[in-house]
């Protein structure tokens, strides 16, 4: 406040000079402004035509009984009504919540342990990372087919491997309660993908914190839970949320290896969706269930973030951008 | 010979650091044939002959490869013209999606526009909105412009920011482009235009070497889109002539296990090679997208 009041006279007055500087800048920042929404209209445009416009008409239809062919009539929220009493709803949802619950911390774990041995002093650690990471790439419509194959209960790959260790053979997809299961062992072949997030964050682990806990006599598993865990926190918290969102959309394996059978073991909610809106035409059926996978996954993704203050630890006290 | 002299301790270190690699190497070696047997298998049964590939016990390798298989394949399904749409569409996606994102990237790096840090939380936010949620207005957006059944509803929204990750990525290399060169360049009287195209491009190539083939993989690959906009045969991509000759679409009826298999290595072909030559771009694409969020 003193300061204001004690201000040497010349600044007083600002010279003629000063404020047609002043006038300049602003008018190039005017200018970098215009030159800003020109550089960003294609996206301007893009979120409003292909995000912002249809997921708000994504709610419009699930208001209505929309088929494709006659005109929309609103029918209020009948279409959550329905939804709220019928039993592939509560199929699908409780077999894609279980596939996201088990698929995504098996392979949070398993892309962690090569993650760890890639990490080491190996022989050919590139050509492994390539490898682990092959299946991530792997066109999934191929790749399905593939595993198709191999899980054909009669004479499949996996079933004469188990002969040959003398296991009794697994049915695989071809029973309800076998579906589900194989379809995880399917989603673990592309752990390569947080296996890659995993090794960054590993290496950008400072080495001086190890030498400090070997200083302080931490054996190799107490240096992993005290030093390489907390450090990869945040690595974890990007792996879950990613893992979450996308295992909750699984569709190309499912419709082509089980198309959501035997008895709708595998019916997971985006192959209810494309059922519903391209098979039987009824979009705005198909809507509310969209409608539903997105608060579904809006919820998961805020229950973890908002934990996640009590498990990710920032180095350096704040979140690093 | 002189590393004996120094005592039996320092053998004892020596093999433990020797197992100690070696250990993990068998371990490697062990995981990397398991994730690579479905590849391998895929390989082994598109050269058996139909008779080994339904016998019980299953043929491991093949008697003598058939290499008639693949002409076979080739001869069964317009492999050609399902490569020639898939090509088209990701030429399309890959150049609309790159130079777009450069573009968008450009602004939210650089410029300063009243409600950037917002509308770019909100670009970043798309990356969560499952695409099956805008998916049926979309359809129905595209069937009022008769898009149907046309390459334009899998190619023009790239032209339109090219998607979120690429602009991430973008913006996050244009952020390690010196500031002055772009202050040098408005000095000597270059327009953002200019500065643009004559010194952010050029410099972004690595980045948008990049974007591209992170956007080749995922376009090739697609398999929901295709399925949903493309009607016709004539009009389909690899994945879904390769699908549909798997008899899930009532074209083709169970073709015999071989040829299917034939067919799936010359529709991944592509992509694995891109992927063998262009590797090093992929793995800095989810690094630095991945951890310098």
């Amino acid at each position: 406040m003193l300061q204001d009041t004690v201000k040497p006279v010349a600044c007083e007055k600002p010279s003629p000079a000063d404020g047609k500087q002043r006038r300049m800048r602003l008018t190039l920042q005017g200018r970098e402004g215009v030159y800003g929404y020109l550089f960003a209209s294609p996206v301007i445009l893009g979120l409003l035509i292909f995000t912002v416009v249809p997921l708000f008409s994504a709610m419009y239809y699930s208001f209505t009984d929309y088929d494709l062919l006659t005109k929309a009539n609103w029918v209020g929220f009948a279409n959550y009504v329905r939804l709220w009493h019928d039993p592939l709803w509560y199929k699908s949802l409780s077999v894609t919540l279980l596939y996201a619950l088990t698929s995504v911390p098996l392979g949070l774990i398993g892309s962690l342990g090569l993650a760890l041995l890639l990490n080491r002093e190996v022989i050919g650690v590139r050509f492994w990372r390539a490898v682990f990471y092959l299946p991530v790439v792997f066109p999934a419509a191929g790749a399905s087919l593939i595993w198709l194959t191999m899980f054909n209960a009669n004479n499949g790959l996996f079933n004469t491997i188990l002969t040959f260790f003398h296991l009794p053979p697994y049915t695989w997809v071809s029973e309800p309660e076998t579906a589900l299961p194989s379809m995880i062992i399917f989603s673990l072949w592309g752990m390569g993908g947080s296996m890659l997030i995993w090794i960054s964050g590993l290496r950008s682990i400072p080495t001086d914190l190890y030498d400090a806990a070997r200083v302080d006599g931490a054996n190799a598993w107490h240096q992993f839970w005290s030093v390489t865990l907390p450090m990869l926190s945040p690595v974890l918290l990007f792996n879950l949320i990613i893992g979450i969102i996308s295992s909750l959309q699984i569709f190309t394996q499912a419709e082509i290896v089980t198309a959501g059978g035997p008895l709708h073991a595998t019916f997971f909610i985006v192959l209810f969706i494309y059922q519903e809106a391209f098979q039987d035409f009824r979009m705005g059926y198909a809507s509310a269930i969209a409608w539903m996978l997105f608060l579904l996954i809006a919820l998961l993704t805020a229950l973890v973030l908002r934990t996640s203050s009590n498990w990710v630890y920032y180095a350096g006290g704040d979140r690093n951008e | 010979m002189s590393k004996n002299v120094s005592g039996s301790k320092s053998f004892e270190w020596f093999t433990f650091l020797r197992l100690s690699k070696v250990l993990p190497t068998l371990l490697l070696c062990l995981l990397g044939f398991i994730f690579l047997i479905p590849v391998l298998w895929m390989l082994s049964l598109s050269l058996q002959t139909f008779q080994e590939t339904i016998q019980n016990p299953l043929t491991l390798l093949p008697h003598s490869p058939q290499w008639g298989n693949y002409l076979q394949a080739f001869r069964d399904i317009p492999l050609l013209l399902y490569m020639g749409n898939t090509l088209t569409i990701t030429v399309a996606v890959v150049v609309g999606s790159t130079f777009s994102a450069a573009f968008c990237a450009y602004a939210f790096a650089r410029l300063h526009f009243r409600g950037r840090s917002l509308l770019f939380g909100m670009v970043l936010a798309t990356l969560m909105l499952p695409p099956a949620v805008t998916l049926i207005p979309l359809y129905i957006l595209f069937r009022d412009l008769h898009w149907i059944n046309t390459f334009l509803p899998l190619t023009v929204p790239a032209f339109f920011g090219g998607g979120a990750f690429n602009i991430f990525l973008l913006r996050q290399f244009i952020l390690t482009i010196p500031r002055e060169l772009d202050e040098a360049a408005l000095i000597d009287g270059a327009s953002y235009w200019q500065i643009f195209l004559y010194l952010i491009l050029p410099l972004s190539k690595p980045a948008m070497t990049v974007a591209a083939v992170m956007t080749t993989v995922a376009t090739w690959n697609d398999f929901l889109g295709p399925l949903i906009y493309l009607n016709t045969p004539n009009h389909f991509t690899m994945a879904l002539g390769l699908v549909s000759y798997s008899g899930n679409a009532g074209l083709y009826t169970n073709p015999q296990p071989q040829l299917l298999m034939a067919a799936t290595v010359m529709m991944i072909a592509p992509i694995i090679l891109l992927f063998i030559f262009a590797q090093r771009y992929i793995i800095q694409g989810i690094v630095t997208t991945g951890i310098k969020g």
